[in-house]
């Protein structure tokens, strides 16, 4: 039997008058790649922020982790990974200094937290950086690190906020194979992208048009069903039929 | 005449471990769509701050339509036009007030210039009395936009203008600029997405404070030729790897769908790449050759640096 690790049924979140999310349902299997998709604007950082736990919804239910939206939000909250170009790290602290601050933030004990910044520090290379104010690092090492960070309770899920910005191709590249590797151990990714290529190496997305899921599938499905070569094309296809516009 | 010469230009930042820009030289032409492209840090935005004079080189000259960027600032900043990569219009003031503020300190009107922002102030005029720290990203790039060409500048210089917006609203943008290049303007445009490139009349791609090469989109990709094979399959994540394990391999990266493989010139050529694939059980691999888009170039040449 799958076993759903996301799950939104008829989700909406209201401000005032303007409905935000618009009663959207999907499902994210366990160590599943989730393109989640949409034009600025569309809806995408509400329903993010609702999976979170940041956020209640105004009808609608949605689990994550097998808790509550509404009622257990801390409960998500010590479940799930999260990561965006905004909030990452302190650039203040070394790269040892923030994967400790982590880990105890998600409450590992003081064992763990020694084994796991020795673990990550080795497994992304960082060995002679690991004294090295964050700030003094390239892009590239801060956005692994952050993911490695964020994922360093091991989380059901890590939800993924335009993770790759700024970096060049190879960077950007190099970031994917991070998070095909962590899908191969069984952790589930829910990432937003504005970089369509990268919606090609998702198993399956979501694309938001208004605040309402507009396809949902496998990209070679969408495709397929849409008659065109890329997600992209979908997406463009999908988006130019938007009546509302901006973030 | 160029529009843009740039000859030599260096700079340092104090306590940087790096350069900023070393030895960087080229020329725009007048009426192109020139485009910088490259990662954060890459010093696009040090190159774009020497041009529109708020920043000093250490090394070099540099002249935007004639006029050198030390010596004769002032006749440059009435000349060009400057959309900083970060928002930087007044949050409290409307948008008309933010547009008409911007003719003022030109020394011209809304009125006067009115017909070159028309196209796109058009799409703004709804929300004319909005504070422009209430609009949406959309929004707000687009009336900078405005701003910085309500003077009608001979050139314009634009920082990442598109960074984070989504693919609809870049295609919307790039169609504006081509519009504006009709009309003559000569626009220098900096950009961190590779497919933004076949937007531009030239491209420069920059890394590490260096322009690594420049050319037309179809220039570059004639010119840097590597034989480059697209490899799809079933189970693209383990085919990644046992390609990035094969001995015959330079490189291998994912592009969507597909891997784009570069081979070692004595690797046996495609043939031995899938004989190899399908000894390790991918029967449903397959390897055709593809013409490298400019993604791939700027790969190669990175890589080729990393060696």
């Amino acid at each position: 039997m799958t076993e759903w690790v996301i799950e939104a049924e008829n989700l909406t979140r209201r401000f005032g008058a303007f409905t935000a999310v618009d009663a959207i349902n999907l499902k994210v299997a366990a160590g599943e790649i989730f393109g989640f998709l949409g034009a600025n604007g569309a809806g995408k950082t509400t329903a993010m922020r609702i999976f979170c736990g940041l956020l209640e919804p105004s009808s609608g239910r949605a689990t994550v982790a097998g808790f509550d939206a509404m009622t257990q939000s801390e409960q998500i909250k010590q479940r799930i990974g999260y990561m965006s170009q905004k909030f990452s790290l302190y650039g203040k602290l070394t790269v040892k200094q923030n994967i400790r601050f982590f880990a105890g933030i998600y409450g590992l004990s003081r064992r763990e937290v020694k084994q796991k910044t020795g673990e990550i520090v080795e497994r992304l290379g960082l060995t002679t950086a690991a004294d090295t104010l964050v700030d003094e690092l390239p892009l590239g090492w801060k956005q692994r690190i952050s993911f490695a960070v964020a994922t360093v309770h091991q989380p059901k899920v890590v939800f993924l906020d335009e993770p790759t910005g700024g970096v060049d191709p190879i960077v950007r590249r190099q970031f994917w194979d991070m998070i095909f590797e962590a899908s191969s151990r069984g952790v589930t990714v829910f990432v937003t992208t504005h970089y369509m290529d990268e919606a090609e190496y998702c198993d399956r997305v979501s694309i938001m048009v208004d605040g309402a899921v507009a396809a949902m599938g496998k990209p070679a499905e969408l495709c397929a069903e849409y008659g065109v070569a890329s997600v992209e094309e979908v997406f463009v296809a999908l988006a130019r039929k938007a009546t509302r516009h901006g973030d | 005449m160029s529009a843009v010469v740039v000859d030599g230009l260096g700079k340092a930042y104090p306590r940087a471990s790096s350069k900023a820009l070393t030895d960087v030289s080229f020329a725009v032409d007048r009426g192109e769509i020139f485009g910088l492209i490259g990662p954060d840090g890459a010093g696009k935005t040090t190159l774009i701050r020497i041009l529109t004079t708020l920043l000093l080189a250490d090394q070099g000259t540099a002249s935007v339509l004639g006029h050198d960027v030390v010596r004769d600032f002032r006749a440059i900043r009435a000349l060009v036009g400057y959309m900083p990569g970060r928002f930087s219009l007044y949050q409290d003031l409307s948008v008309a007030e933010n547009l008409a503020f911007f003719a003022t300190v030109f020394g011209t009107t809304v009125e006067a210039n009115y017909h070159l922002v028309a196209d796109i102030y058009s799409q703004l005029e709804p929300f004319k009395t909005r504070l422009a720290g209430k609009l949406s990203g959309g929004m707000k790039q687009k009336l900078a936009l405005c701003c910085a060409l309500i003077h009608a500048p001979k050139v314009l210089f634009l920082d990442e203008p598109t960074t984070g917006v989504d693919p609809v609203s870049r295609k919307d943008f790039w169609g504006m600029l081509g519009r504006l290049r009709e009309g003559g303007i000569t626009i220098l445009v900096s950009t961190p997405y590779m497919d933004e490139a076949a937007r531009c009349d030239r491209i420069a791609l920059v890394q590490k404070g260096q322009i690594i090469a420049l050319d037309s989109l179809a220039g570059l990709v004639e010119s840097h030729a590597t034989e480059t094979y697209a490899v799809s399959g079933e189970r693209l994540f383990p085919i990644l790897n046992d390609l990035r394990a094969y001995a015959g391999t330079r490189y291998c990266f994912a592009f969507g769908r597909e891997h784009h493989l570069v081979l070692k010139p004595d690797a046996g050529g495609p043939e031995a790449a899938l004989a190899y694939l399908r000894g390790l059980g991918h029967q449903t691999a397959s390897i055709r050759a593809i013409r490298p888009n400019v993604e791939d170039v700027f790969i190669d040449l990175i890589h080729e640096q990393g060696q």
